[in-house]
C-alpha cells in the first residue's frame, strides 16, 4: 500500500526533484558568506550583513554623521545644463575695453571668472593709456557690485519696466516738443563718438533739445586757451618741466599718462651705459600735492597769486629770451627764476602746465609755452585731447535758464550736477519747476532723486560702447558681464526715445564700420579683440595765438597778493570728483601724501595752524563763498601758509552706505574767475574751531623718516653723476677680520634656490606715489575693508602700502626735532610690502609653521595653520603683516562689499578669503607665480620673464616695480640688480641681515647739491 | 624630623606654641565655620571672577580686535600681564625649592601659600596664553602631537614652543611638589575628621599617610628630589619667558641681558606678592605667631636685594643701548625715557628700583604697614617694566611710518581683572579648604618641646580664655 499521507511539496523544484535543489534543501537561508569571503555579493540585498560589518557601518555611519555636524554649511553649486561657450570653470577669459568714467580714460583688460569681472588691468595695447591704470580705473569693478544702485527704472521713486517708462516719457517728450518747449541733456564729458551721434539723433528728433556738458573737474580754461580742445602732451620729451598748480600726476586731465611719460624721464642707471640725465621738476603750488611731492624744487603760493606767477613767469622767460614782458606779476616765489632760466636752456624740451581753470592764465603759460618751444615737442595741438569738453560758460547758463523756469524737459545723462557743480543747490531747487525730468544716474543719487524717471544705465563693465579719447585713436567698451540688475544702456535709452529700435552694440557696430574702421567685419572683430584701433601721428607745431597784454591785463584785475585766509579747493587722488564714492576700496585709499582715508578735512599749513591756534583733529567752521562746513582740521606741510584746503569728492548724501555722510561736500566753494569755475575762494574766507574734535583716519601717523638712512636713501643727480654709490649707507661692521658688511655675516645657513628666485625691484625714482597698486593688491587678494574706525585704530589691511616720508630741518642728533617735518618737506615714497627675507624673523618665531619659505624664495603663509600668536607681526621689522582682528566679511560692523552677496561676486576664487584670528601679508600673489608655472608646466616650457605678473607691478603706471625670476641671467629683474648691485640697489635696513628679496633703487632728486644736503 | 634653632635667631614661631597647637591653629580655619571676613572676600573676588569671565567670553566671541591691539603693536596687555603672572609664580618655587636646599628654615609658614599662590599665577598666566590667540579653540596645535597632516610638527625654533614647554612643566612640577607637602597635613585633617564627607575627602587625597618613620623619610627624600627638579626651574621658566623678546629683531627685545634680568625680576615680583599675601593671610587667619616680624623682614630685603639686582639691569640695558653704536637700540632707549610712553618708564623706575631702596632702614622693612604698602607698589613697577618693554619697544620699532600709539579698551582691562578674579577665588578656595601653613615643618623649626613646656600651657590657656 502506498503511504496515503498527503505529501505537499513547497514548489515544482521539489517535485521536480531539481538536483539544484536537492542539493540546499537543508540550507534554510541561502549561503551565508564567510569573513574570507571577498566577494560579499549578498551585502547588497541586505543579507551578508553581520557583527563585524554592523560594527564597522555603525562606527562609519556615527562618524560621519558627527563629521557631517561639524561641517561648515555648504551653498550648493548648480552645474551647468549647458555649458556656456569660453566658460572654464577655474580658467579665467580676459576681455579688452574701455573704462570711461566721465572724462576719465583707460583702455583695460577685464579678467572674469566663471562670468564674473574680478580684476581690471591696464590694456598694453593702447597708445594713449598705454596700460597704465588708475586707483578710480582698478577699483571700477568694485562700483559694478554695488547693491545700492538702481535695481530698474523707475517712475517717481516706484518701480516700473522699461515698457512703461519709454511709453510715459516718450508721450511727455513729445508734448513738450509739440509745445517747443526747451530739452536739454546734460552730462559730463562724453568720450564715445557713437553716444555723441546717438545724442545728436536724439537732438533731430526733438530739434529743441541742446547737448550741454560740464566736468566737476574742469579744464575749460585751458580748452578756451588753445581754441576750445585741450592740446596732447608729452612729458617724456621734457627736460624741464614747471606745473604751476597741476597736479599731473595726480588729478589732472590724464594723471596715469602723464605720470608714464614722466617717469620716462626720471628713470637713471647706476651702470656706465647706464642713462645719468633726468628731468628737472619745479613745482609750484597751493597745497601739497601728489605731483608737487616729487618735484626737484617747489615752492608754494596762495591761490590769490596763481595768476601772478603765471605772470611772473612769463616775463621771467620773456626776459631770458627777448621776448616782450607784459605789466604785472608782482610776486615774490622762490625757485621761480630759475625754473626760467632751465626752461630756456632746455628750450624744445620745456613744458609748463598749469593746473588754473582760469582761460586767462592759461593764455599766458600757452605764450610762455611758445617762448620755450614747447609746442610741437612737448605740446602738440594736431592731436586733440578730448578728456574734458566741460563747459562752464554753458553750464552756467543752463542753470540759469532752470532757474527761470526756461527748461521744459531735461535728461541727465549720468550727471550729478546737484552734486558736484558750484551752483548745485540752485539747480536742485529749481528743478522742480521743469515739466520733465530724467535721470540715467546708475543711482538715486542727489540729481537722479530729484528726477521724476529714473531709467538706470548700466555699468562699464556690462555696456557697448566706445572713445575717442585722443582726435584719431579709438578704443572700445564690450561687455564683461549680462545686466546685473534691469538696466538698460543710456544710449539705447535715447534711440528708444528717438524712436530708433536699433540695439546699441548693432548701432556702434555700424557707426564703427561706416565712419571710423571703413572696412569688413574683420576689422571689426579685431578692434574689438585688440579693444583699441588707430593711431594719430600728426604733429603740430602751432601755438595758440595770446594776446598777452589783455590776458595779464585781466588777471591783474582778478589776482592780488592777498594777506587774508585763503581756501583752495582741490581733488583727490583716490576719490576724485566723487563718482564713485560708494566705493569702499576708494573710500579706504589712503591719500599718497596726507595717508587719510574716509574723510575730507580742512588742511592748513603748521604755521597757520599755530596762528590760528589749532591742531590736528580740531573741528572748524570754516565759511566762505557764502558756504559754511564743519570739518577736522589736518596740519599738512608744505602747505602754502594762511591757505585753508578742502578736497572735493565727499560729503554725498544719496550715493550709499559707504559715501554718505562722509566728509562735507566742498563744491559749493568752487567760484567764477574770468568766466570759469575756479576751486578757491580768496576773499571773505573764515576758519573758526568749534571746540569739537574728529579723528581724522590716517594709515601712517608718523611723518618723517628720523634720519634713518637705512630705511630711505638718496642723492641728487650732480653727484650720482660722479659716483653711482653716492648717497647709499653701506651699514659695515666692526669683526676680528676687521670691518665687513652687515650682510656678509649670518648665522644662517640661508636657502638653495635651484629652481626659481622671486624678487622685485622698486625705484624709488620713478614710483610717484600714486597708490594705484594697493587698490590693485586689494581686488587681486580679497584685501578686506575695515572702515575708518578701524583705519583710526591703525588696523587697515593694506598688503601693500606707499609710506609717505618728510624731510625735517633738524639736526641727526635731535630725536624730538626729527619727529617734525620741515615746512615745505622734500617727500619720498616707499612702497612698503612683505620683504620676502631669506632670513625671515616672522618664520623662526611661529610656533606652528604657520609661516614658511619656499623653495622659490617666497615667505609663504598658510592661513589654515595660523592660531594667530602675532608674533610674526611683532618681530617683523618692516610692519608689513596684518592681523584678522575680526571676521571682516558677513560681519554686520563691517558692512561693505564681503557683507553682502553682491559685493562678495568681486573676489578673486584663487585666493582664501581670510578668517578672524589669522595672521596675512602680501603673498607676491603666489597665485599667479602658480598659474604662470603650471601654464609654462603644460606647454613643456619654463615660464618667460614677463609672462608672470603681480598685480602691484602690473597696475605700476610708472614701471617703478620690477618682478620676475632672479635665478634667469636674462630676466629684466637679473638685468637690473646686475647693473644697479654697485649702484642705487639696497635692501631696506640691510643691517639687521634678514636679506630681503625685495631690493629699493635709491631715490635722485635733481637739484643742486648743497641744498639736498641740508637734509 | 631635626629641630634646629639657630642660637642667634629670634624663634620662628612665636607665642609659645605646642605641636598641639599648632595643629590646631591652622586646621581650625579648615574645620571651622567660614569666618565673616573670608565671605567678604571670597564674595567679592567672585564678583570680580564674574565680571572678567563676561570680558573674557566676550573677547573669544568678538576676537581680539575688542582690544586696543593695531598693526604695529601685536603684544600689550595680554602677554604683559602672562609674564607678570608668571613671574609671580616663581616665588613658590624659590621658597619651596631652592630655600629648602639651601636650608633656610624660616621658609616653613610661608611655603604653603606660596606655592599655592605659584600655581594660581601660573593658571592666571595661562589664561592669557589661551586668551592672546587669534584662534584659541586652536591652542592645542602649539603642542607637539600626532596628527593628521603627516610631518607636520610644531616648530621648535620658535620661544613660543619652548614657552609652552616651560610653562607646563613648571605647572606640573609645582602642583607635584605642593600636593606631596600637603599629604602629611591632609592626614592630620583626616585623623582629625569629626565628619564623614571631610573623613573621605581628605582621606582620599592623604593617599593612605600613616605618619610611619619610613613614611616620613621618605617623604623627607622625595622633597628633595622634588626640591631639586624643581630648581633649576626657578631659572628656566623665566629665562625661557625672556627668550620670546631677547630672540627677536626687535630693538629694545633683542637684548642678552634678558635671561638673568627677567629671572631676578620674576623673584623680586614673586616675593612681592606672596608678602602681600602673607600679610593679609596672617591677620585674617591670626597667624601672626607663625608668620613673624622676622619672615616679614626676611621677605623684605629679598626684595631689595632682586630689586637692586633689576635696576642694575635697566641701567646696563641703557649702556649697552649707547655702547652698541646701534641707532635703533639707543633710540629704543631713549624712546623709553622720553618718549611718548615716558609716565610708563618713570612708574617702572620708581616701583622697581627707588622703593625697594627704602627697606635699608630697619623701621621700614619691620612695619607692616609699610612693607604691605611697598609690596603692592613693587607689583605695580613689574607690571609696568612688562609693559614698557612689551609696548614701547613695539610701538616705535625699525620703520618710522608704522609707528604707532597703544590704550587699553575696557576689554584689556576686564580680562586681567578677570585674572585676579581667578587668582583670589582660587586662593580663597584654598585658604578655607586647606592648611595654609606646613604644619609639618613648621613643627620642625619650633624650639624643643621639653624646654617650653610650662610657658606654653599657661599661654595656651591664656589664648583660650582671651577667646
Amino acid at each position: 500500500m502506498e503511504n496515503s499521507n498527503k505529501r505537499y511539496w513547497k514548489g515544482i523544484e521539489e517535485l521536480t526533484n531539481d538536483p539544484s535543489f536537492v542539493k540546499n534543501i537543508h540550507n534554510e537561508f541561502g549561503n551565508m558568506p564567510s569573513e574570507n569571503d571577498s566577494k560579499g555579493d549578498s551585502l547588497v540585498d541586505g543579507t551578508g550583513s553581520h557583527r563585524r560589518d554592523f560594527l564597522k557601518m555603525l562606527g562609519f555611519g556615527v562618524a560621519a554623521v558627527s563629521l557631517a555636524a561639524c561641517e561648515a554649511p555648504v551653498k550648493n553649486t548648480i552645474p551647468y545644463l549647458n555649458k556656456p561657450e569660453d566658460v572654464e570653470p577655474t580658467i579665467a577669459n580676459w576681455y579688452a575695453s574701455t573704462f570711461t568714467d566721465g572724462g576719465e580714460y583707460a583702455s583695460i583688460l577685464v579678467k572674469t571668472r566663471e562670468g564674473r569681472p574680478i580684476k581690471i588691468e591696464g590694456n598694453k595695447l593702447s597708445p594713449v593709456s598705454k596700460g597704465t591704470l588708475s586707483a578710480r580705473a582698478q577699483a571700477s569693478v568694485l562700483s559694478l557690485y554695488d547693491n545700492e544702485k538702481l535695481k530698474g527704472p523707475q517712475i517717481g521713486g516706484k518701480a516700473t519696466d522699461w515698457n512703461q517708462l519709454d511709453k510715459e516719457f516718450t508721450a511727455k517728450l513729445a508734448a513738450v516738443a509739440a509745445k517747443g518747449g526747451q530739452i536739454r541733456i546734460v552730462s559730463n564729458t562724453i568720450l564715445s563718438p557713437t553716444t555723441k551721434k546717438v545724442i545728436a539723433e536724439f537732438a533731430a528728433k526733438y530739434p529743441t533739445t541742446q547737448h550741454v556738458v560740464y566736468d566737476a573737474n574742469p579744464a575749460y580754461g585751458l580748452a578756451v586757451a588753445h581754441g576750445g580742445s585741450i592740446p596732447s602732451i608729452d612729458f617724456s620729451k621734457a627736460k624741464t618741466i614747471v606745473s604751476l598748480g597741476a597736479d599731473f600726476l595726480g588729478t589732472w586731465v590724464s594723471p596715469t599718462e602723464f605720470a608714464a611719460q614722466w617717469a620716462v624721464t626720471r628713470r637713471v642707471g647706476s651702470g656706465k651705459e647706464g642713462k645719468k640725465e633726468m628731468s628737472r621738476h619745479y613745482q609750484f603750488e597751493t597745497i601739497l600735492s601728489n605731483t608737487g611731492a616729487n618735484a626737484d624744487y617747489r615752492a608754494t603760493y596762495k591761490p590769490s597769486q596763481e595768476g601772478l606767477v603765471a605772470v611772473a613767469l612769463y616775463n621771467a622767460v620773456a626776459k631770458l629770451t627777448g621776448a616782450a614782458g607784459v605789466a604785472g606779476g608782482s610776486v615774490k616765489i622762490d625757485h621761480l627764476e630759475k625754473a626760467a632760466k632751465d626752461l630756456v636752456a632746455s628750450k624744445g624740451a620745456s613744458i609748463i602746465v598749469a593746473g588754473s581753470n582760469d582761460p586767462q592764465v592759461q593764455k599766458i603759460v600757452a605764450a610762455t609755452n611758445a617762448l620755450v618751444g614747447a609746442y610741437g615737442t612737448t605740446i602738440n595741438t594736431a592731436v586733440a585731447v578730448n578728456y574734458r569738453q566741460g563747459n562752464d560758460m554753458a553750464m552756467a547758463n543752463f542753470i540759469n535758464e532752470v532757474t527761470a523756469g526756461k527748461v521744459a524737459a531735461v535728461i541727465f545723462y549720468n550727471a550729478n550736477p546737484v552734486y558736484n557743480h558750484p551752483m548745485g543747490a540752485k539747480l536742485g531747487a529749481a528743478l522742480a519747476k521743469v515739466e520733465l525730468s530724467l535721470s540715467t544716474n546708475d543711482r538715486a543719487d542727489e540729481t537722479g532723486s530729484l528726477c521724476q524717471y529714473n531709467a538706470p544705465d548700466s555699468h562699464y563693465l556690462e555696456s557697448w560702447n566706445d572713445a575717442e579719447p585722443k582726435s584719431g585713436f579709438y578704443s572700445l567698451t564690450q561687455p564683461a558681464i549680462s545686466t546685473i540688475f534691469k538696466t538698460r544702456q543710456a544710449q539705447t535709452s535715447l534711440l528708444t526715445w528717438a524712436g530708433n529700435t536699433t540695439d546699441y552694440s548693432v548701432y556702434l557696430e555700424r557707426n564703427w564700420e561706416s565712419t571710423i574702421l571703413k572696412s569688413g567685419a574683420v576689422a571689426w572683430k579685431t578692434a574689438l579683440h585688440d579693444g583699441v584701433f588707430g593711431d594719430n601721428a600728426a604733429v603740430s607745431a602751432a601755438s595758440p595765438a595770446v594776446n598777452t597784454a589783455e590776458a595779464a591785463a585781466a588777471i591783474s584785475k582778478a589776482y592780488a597778493n592777498g594777506s587774508d585766509l585763503e581756501l583752495a579747493i582741490y581733488e583727490k587722488v583716490g576719490l576724485g570728483t566723487g563718482s564713485q564714492a560708494n566705493n569702499p576700496w576708494l573710500q579706504e585709499f589712503p591719500e599718497p601724501v596726507s595717508k587719510a582715508c574716509w574723510d575730507n578735512y580742512a588742511s592748513i599749513s603748521q604755521p597757520t595752524a599755530t596762528k590760528l591756534n589749532l591742531k590736528q583733529g580740531d573741528v572748524v567752521k570754516v565759511s566762505a563763498n557764502g558756504t559754511e562746513v564743519s570739518l577736522p582740521v589736518l596740519v599738512q606741510p608744505g602747505q602754502a601758509n594762511d591757505t585753508v584746503a578742502i578736497a572735493i569728492g565727499y560729503g554725498r548724501t544719496k550715493a550709499g552706505k559707504s559715501a554718505n555722510g562722509v566728509g562735507v561736500n566742498a563744491y559749493p566753494f568752487i567760484s567764477e574767475v574770468n568766466g570759469a569755475c575756479v576751486g578757491a575762494c580768496t576773499k571773505g574766507v573764515s576758519v573758526s574751531a568749534t571746540g569739537e574734535e574728529k579723528a581724522i583716519a590716517q594709515t601712517q601717523t608718523h611723518q618723517t623718516v628720523m634720519a634713518r638712512q637705512a630705511v630711505v636713501q638718496e642723492t641728487v643727480l650732480g653727484e650720482f653723476v660722479k659716483n653711482p654709490m653716492s648717497g647709499r649707507f653701506v651699514p659695515e661692521v666692526l669683526t676680528a677680520e676687521g670691518k665687513k658688511k652687515a650682510t656678509d655675516i649670518s648665522l644662517w645657513n640661508g636657502h638653495e634656490y635651484n629652481n626659481h628666485a622671486w624678487g622685485m625691484v622698486i625705484d624709488l625714482n620713478t614710483c610717484t606715489g600714486c597708490s594705484a597698486c594697493v587698490v590693485s593688491c586689494s581686488a587681486e587678494n580679497n584685501v578686506p575693508v575695515v572702515g575708518r574706525q578701524e583705519v583710526i585704530n591703525r588696523r587697515e589691511m593694506h598688503w601693500m602700502r606707499i609710506d609717505r616720508y618728510y624731510s625735517s630741518d633738524a639736526e641727526v642728533e635731535d630725536l624730538k626735532g626729527l619727529e617734525v617735518a620741515s615746512d615745505n618737506p622734500e617727500v619720498v615714497f616707499q612702497p612698503m610690502l612683505c620683504q620676502h627675507c631669506n632670513n625671515a624673523p616672522c618664520e623662526t618665531v611661529c610656533p606652528v609653521l604657520a609661516t614658511t619659505h619656499s623653495s622659490e624664495g617666497l615667505n609663504q603663509m598658510t592661513y589654515n595653520r595660523c592660531i594667530g600668536t602675532r608674533y610674526c607681526a611683532n618681530n617683523c621689522p618692516y610692519k608689513v603683516r596684518r592681523f584678522n582682528w575680526f571676521r571682516y566679511f558677513q560681519t554686520d560692523e563691517y558692512d561693505f562689499h564681503f557683507n553682502n552677496d553682491l559685493g562678495r561676486m568681486v573676489i578673486n576664487p584663487d585666493v582664501t578669503v581670510r578668517s578672524r584670528g589669522v595672521m596675512e601679508k602680501c603673498s607676491m600673489c603666489v597665485q599667479r607665480i602658480q598659474e604662470g608655472k603650471l601654464t609654462a608646466k603644460k606647454q613643456k616650457r619654463r615660464p618667460v620673464d614677463g609672462e608672470i605678473e603681480i598685480a602691484c607691478a602690473q597696475s605700476c603706471p610708472t614701471n617703478a616695480i620690477t618682478f620676475g625670476d632672479m635665478n634667469d641671467p636674462n630676466s629684466a629683474i637679473s638685468k637690473l640688480l646686475a647693473e644697479e648691485r654697485e649702484g642705487r640697489a639696497y635692501g631696506v635696513i640691510e643691517e639687521i641681515n634678514v636679506k630681503p628679496n625685495i631690493s629699493y633703487l635709491m631715490k635722485v632728486r635733481n637739484k643742486e647739491a648743497a641744498k639736498a644736503h641740508k637734509e | 624630623m631635626s629641630h634646629v634653632v639657630s642660637p642667634i635667631r629670634e624663634h620662628l614661631v612665636t607665642g609659645g606654641k605646642s605641636y598641639s597647637d599648632v595643629t590646631h591653629d591652622i586646621c581650625k580655619q579648615v574645620e571651622g565655620e567660614p569666618t565673616k571676613e573670608w565671605k567678604i572676600a571670597f564674595a567679592v573676588s567672585c564678583v570680580i571672577f564674574a565680571y572678567g569671565a563676561y570680558c573674557l567670553f566676550y573677547t573669544w566671541w568678538q576676537g581680539i580686535g575688542v582690544w586696543g591691539l593695531n598693526k604695529t603693536v601685536g603684544w600689550a596687555w595680554d602677554i604683559t600681564n602672562f609674564v607678570w603672572w608668571v613671574g609671580i609664580g616663581h616665588a613658590g618655587t624659590l621658597i619651596s625649592a631652592v630655600l629648602l636646599l639651601f636650608r633656610q628654615k624660616w621658609r616653613t609658614s610661608i611655603n604653603r601659600s606660596a606655592e599655592a599662590m605659584t600655581i594660581f599665577a601660573v593658571l592666571c598666566a595661562a589664561s592669557f596664553i589661551l586668551a592672546h590667540m587669534g584662534r584659541p579653540w586652536l591652542a592645542h596645535w602649539a603642542l607637539p602631537l600626532p596628527n593628521a597632516f603627516g610631518s607636520l610638527w610644531v616648530n621648535f625654533n620658535s620661544p613660543l614652543v619652548w614657552d609652552v614647554f616651560a610653562i607646563s612643566t613648571y605647572l606640573s612640577v609645582s602642583l607635584l611638589f605642593w600636593y606631596m607637602g600637603l599629604v602629611p597635613d591632609l592626614a592630620t585633617i583626616r585623623d582629625r575628621a569629626t565628619t564623614k564627607a571631610r573623613k573621605f575627602w581628605y582621606g582620599l587625597f592623604s593617599l593612605g599617610w600613616t605618619g610611619s618613620s619610613k613614611t616620613w623619610a621618605r617623604y623627607e627624600y622625595m622633597s628633595l628630589i622634588l626640591a631639586g627638579i624643581s630648581t633649576p626651574l626657578v631659572l628656566s621658566v623665566h629665562t625661557i619667558v625672556s627668550m620670546d623678546f631677547a630672540t627677536s629683531v626687535i630693538p629694545g627685545w633683542h637684548t642678552t641681558i634678558f635671561p638673568p634680568y627677567f629671572v631676578a625680576g620674576a623673584i623680586f615680583s614673586g616675593f612681592a606678592m606672596v608678602q602681600t599675601l602673607l600679610l593679609i593671610t596672617r591677620v585674617v587667619f591670626k597667624l601672626e605667631d607663625y608668620i613673624t616680624i622676622e619672615h616679614i623682614e626676611m621677605m623684605n630685603i629679598v626684595i631689595t636685594v632682586t630689586g637692586s639686582i633689576v635696576g642694575i639691569a635697566y641701567l646696563t640695558e641703557f649702556f649697552i643701548a649707547w655702547y652698541s653704536g646701534v641707532e635703533y637700540e639707543s633710540y629704543a632707549f631713549i624712546n623709553r625715557a622720553f618718549g611718548p610712553y615716558w609716565w610708563a618708564y618713570w612708574m617702572m623706575m620708581t616701583c622697581n628700583v627707588i622703593s625697594p631702596q627704602l627697606f635699608w632702614f630697619k623701621s621700614i622693612r619691620t612695619n607692616l604697614m609699610v612693607s604691605f604698602f611697598l609690596s603692592i607698589v613693587v607689583n605695580v613697577g613689574m607690571w609696568f617694566e612688562r609693559f614698557v618693554i612689551i609696548v614701547t619697544s613695539l610701538h616705535r620699532d625699525y620703520i618710522p611710518s608704522s609707528w604707532a600709539m597703544f590704550s587699553p579698551t575696557m576689554y584689556d582691562i576686564g580680562d586681567y581683572i578677570f585674572s585676579f578674579g581667578l587668582f583670589f577665588t582660587l586662593f580663597f578656595l584654598f585658604a578655607k579648604f586647606l592648611p595654609v601653613v606646613n604644619m609639618a615643618e613648621v613643627k620642625s623649626v619650633m624650639k624643643g618641646v621639653s624646654t617650653n613646656f610650662p610657658v606654653k600651657k599657661k599661654a595656651a590657656k591664656a589664648v583660650k580664655s582671651e577667646e
